[in-house]
This record gives C-alpha cells, structure tokens and sequence, in this order.
C-alpha cells in the first residue's frame, strides 16, 4: 500500500487515564485522506484528548496510533511539519502583529518564500489591511482569521480543529467555514474538527463521530446518522447520544 | 520527509529569537525594566563602599569589590531571570500549546531563550557597567580575559538554573512561577557574593563549594584584591558547572515527558 492510499491518521484502542479518571477509554477510528470528520460530544468527552494526542500534546496511557505514516508520539519530528491546529482557546502572541506572528510560526514550521506565502494568505482570509497591527487589538473574528491563518501558514495536509467558529457572528464564522471548504477542495487536506456547532459539522464534515465519556458511541455520514436515529437534525441526533435515546424517549 | 527536516533547526531557533525580540520592543516598559533594578542595586553597593573606603583601610585597599561583586551578581541573576521570563511569557500569552504541536524541539527551545537571556543581560547589563565606570571608577571590561571567564561560569549557571525552573513550570503550571523570581536568591548567601567562604560555618562551605558562583566570587576577589587570576578556580567552576548543565536539562527533559503524560501542555495557566 504507497503512502497516498493510507489514512491520514489511524488510532487503535487509544487510550489516556489520568489518576482520578478516565479521558479516552480506548478508542479506535481512522481518517481518510481529504476528509472532513466532525469529532462530537459533551463538555468531558475525551474531543480534545484525542486531538491533543494526535498532536503528540498528550502521551497515551495505551493503544497506538499513526498520523500521516508516523508512529505518534515517537515520530512527532517526522510529521509535525505537515499538519496543524487552530482553536480559539489556545492564543496567538497578543504584542505582536500579525504579519510577525505569521513570520515566527511561518520560520518554525520551515515555510519557503515566506514573505509571498504570508501576502497570499493573508489576502486569502482578508487579512492584508490588519498585517501591521498587533494582534491583541482585533476583533474575536479578525483574531480568529489571524489563527487560521498560522494554521495554514504551512499548507498542512491534517489541520486539527476544536470549535473554529466558537463565539463568531453567524457571518464570519460562514465565511470561515466556506475558507475551510474550499482549503479542502484546493489541497485535499484531511480535517478533524471537534465542534458544538451542529450546523456547522452538518454542513463541512463527509462524517462524524460521536464520543461520550471517552468511547466512540456512534460513528458514521451526517444523513445515515439522522435517518437511523430517526431525526430531522444533528441537533436531534447530539442529544439522542448525549443523553441516551432511551432518557429521551421518557423525557418526551 | 527528509532527515533535513527533522533535523536541529538553527532557523526554529531564530523564530524564536525573533519572537522575543519582537515582544521586547515592542514594550519600553519592558527595555526599562532590564536597566532599572541593576543601576539601582549598583548605586546603592557602590556608594556604600565609598563610604567604606572612607572609614577603613581594608576596604580602601580592596577598591572595587562590593561594585565589582554585585556586577557579576546581577550576571548570575539576570542571566537566570532573562531565561525564565522569556519561557513565562509564552505561560502569559497562552501560546506554549502552539509551540508544542510545531515542529520546535525542546532542544531548540531551550537555544533559543539561552540567546535572549544574553541579550536580555546585555541591554540591561551594558549601560550599567558603564555607570560603574563613571560614578566610582571601577571598569568592569578592564578585568579582560578573567572576565571572559566568570561571565561563561555564571551563565552556565544561570542557564542551568533556568531551564530547571522551566521544566517546573512546564509541568506545575504558572502556580511554580515563584521559583522563577526567587531561587536565584538562595544562591546569594550561600555562593558568598560579598565575603569569603571562609566567613561560613565550616558545615555550609561544604556546600558552598558544590555551588559553581562560589569559585567565580572567590576568583574576583582574589583578582581585585591580590591581583592574582586563580584559573584553577574557573577551570573547577567550569567541571561543576558541566554536571549542574547536563542535570538540568535532564531534569527538563523528564517534567516535559511528565507533563506531556499529565495533560499539563493542554492547560498552561494556574
């Protein structure tokens, strides 16, 4: 099997316990290459555990997994160039603007011709006007396509994200969400998106899998998940899964 | 992937470099900070041996020390200091979880913040060993290739210092940060920076001598006020201080690991 053909990431019976409790409890799940896989679940679902071990942010207690062929998190080394992350809970540098911030992480992630990539991508996400300002002094949403930004800065072939659109005006969180669709298409990237936005993971993801305390409860295309749980939304389907179908059904 | 890619990455660390270095412009509060505490401290050491040399003979013929002693002092703190407070400020701006998923390694990390400590040390340091020269006379630079000498000492030191005080804070999260400001000061008595070791009670100078600064403020003394250069203290310093170095950055590199098992990377605040 070449490279191309294998998933972009694969995960066997993952596990992370922590002392008191059990995070992710040995889940197993691969990611085909140009995918968009919605990653859904409560607040303590293991969503993030799981991408932080991806990253090689978070050891494993047991299991095994591979991201882009390498052996995480032995290999890190050998893959971190290739893939990437954005979420509005982990910060970019706030003194610095945004053409220095694009300039560090674009160095850091080995970036060739990189005052043109970072004038192409700003120009991609609308941020040409705000290079020379610092970072700290934008909106939630110019902040957020600024982290797009550093996301993308290195044209990852596995861009990991948790809740890119958390507290967005229903317009620029589109907007971002039409930049995502469009990044898939133009580089086949593969995506792995945890998010609470049922519509968005509706709209962007080809599948999705459902966690609850750190197992994979469910795991399949948006339109067979609501056709066999019977429901008109993912909305309907989350709380199906979160709450338990049989919870629901009493609470009707 | 080439092996060039996975490889020690002189341009990460430049990154990184240029990280810090843009944040410190970009604050003159920040720049003042870095001058401020050593002009005053060496005010206030210089003047109180004017008035010394004035009511003694011993301190009228050791000219220099207590000046030259708290500029070699500053070089051991603010060395340590500028390598913490550059590592805090990526625990102050949220941003060590972007660093972590980069391809930065730890040991590019730790290259990096050891080349703004010695720039963090020479904005703060520079101008004040010029004010020494002016207020009291006392040329720190004169000390040529000794001073060559105590300043890789105290640095090693300092950096040693550092990168510990980082890995407790990688691991412990900024609940640790205290350890960045105060260690260094359980340093100051026991590396005798104003006296001799001889001073101490003979238990402590055991430890003393386990302590790298100590045979550097020795040397100094010896060279200020016996004008004999003692290489064999440096070259000690520099054998004591290879073991505190290599121990550091083992003790780094396990509370990486730990806090890479413990989740701490995800949450880097208290």
């Amino acid at each position: 099997m070449d490279a191309l053909s294998q998933p972009a990431v694969r995960a066997d019976r993952l596990a992370k316990v922590y002392k008191t409790s059990t995070a992710v409890a040995g889940i197993s799940f691969s990611l085909a290459r140009g995918s968009i896989t919605g990653l859904l679940g409560g607040n303590g679902a293991g969503k993030t555990t799981t991408i932080a071990m991806l990253m090689g942010l978070v050891t494993p207690t047991s299991g095994s997994m591979r991201v882009l062929g390498a052996e995480m998190p032995r290999e890190r080394y050998h893959v971190l160039q290739r893939m990437n992350f954005e979420s509005p809970y982990v910060e970019m540098p706030m003194r610095l603007t945004v053409r220095q911030n694009l300039r560090v992480f674009g160095m850091l992630y080995g970036v060739p011709h990189l005052p043109e990539r970072i004038a192409a991508i700003a120009a991609d996400l609308d941020l040409t006007e705000l290079l020379d300002r610092p970072t700290g002094k934008l909106s939630a949403g110019q902040k957020t396509r600024v982290a797009l930004a550093k996301a993308l800065i290195n044209t990852p072939e596995l861009l990991l994200l948790d809740e890119p659109t958390a507290s967005l005006d229903p317009d620029t969180a589109d907007w971002i969400r039409s930049h995502l669709e469009r990044y898939r298409d133009r580089h086949g990237a593969t995506m792995l998106i945890a998010s609470h936005n049922m519509a968005e993971v509706e709209r962007l993801c080809d599948r999705v899998i459902f966690m609850k305390r750190g197992r994979i409860e469910d795991d399949d295309t948006p339109a067979r998940l609501r056709e066999r749980y019977r429901r008109d939304t993912l909305e309907e389907v989350f709380l199906d899964v979160a709450r338990g179908r049989d919870e629901q059904e009493a609470a009707r | 992937m080439s092996p060039a890619a996975i490889a020690f990455s002189p341009r990460r660390i430049a990154a990184l470099v240029l990280r810090y270095w843009y944040l410190l412009r970009s604050s003159w509060a920040r720049l003042t900070e870095l001058i401020y505490w050593p002009a005053v401290q060496m005010l206030m050491w210089g003047f109180l041996q004017t008035y010394l040399s004035q009511q003694t003979s011993t301190f009228a013929r050791a000219g220099g020390v207590l000046v030259g002693a708290v500029l070699l002092w500053d070089i051991l703190f603010r060395g340590q200091l500028g390598f913490s407070v550059s590592f805090l400020e990526e625990m102050y701006a949220r941003n060590l979880g972007n660093l972590m998923i980069s391809p930065l390694r730890a040991s590019e990390f730790i290259v990096a913040l050891m080349i703004m400590s010695i720039v963090r040390l020479a904005i703060g340091m520079v101008p004040v060993t010029l004010l020494a020269i002016a207020f009291f006379g006392f040329n720190l630079w004169a000390l040529g290739l000794a001073l060559a000498a105590f300043f890789l000492n105290l640095m090693l030191t300092a950096w040693a210092v550092g990168i510990l005080v980082s890995g407790l804070v990688l691991r412990n999260g900024l609940g640790a940060e205290t350890f960045a400001w105060s260690i260094m000061f359980l340093f100051l008595p026991l590396t005798c920076v104003y006296y001799p070791v001889a001073v101490l009670p003979p238990w402590l100078q055991g430890f003393a001598w386990g302590l790298p600064p100590t045979y550097v403020f020795e040397g100094m003394r010896a060279l200020l006020m016996a004008h004999t250069f003692r290489a064999d203290l440096m070259i000690q310093a520099l054998v004591l201080n290879a073991g505190w170095f290599a121990a550091a950055i083992a003790a780094f590199l396990a509370l990486l690991a730990s806090a890479r098992r413990n989740g701490s990377l995800m949450q880097t605040g208290e």
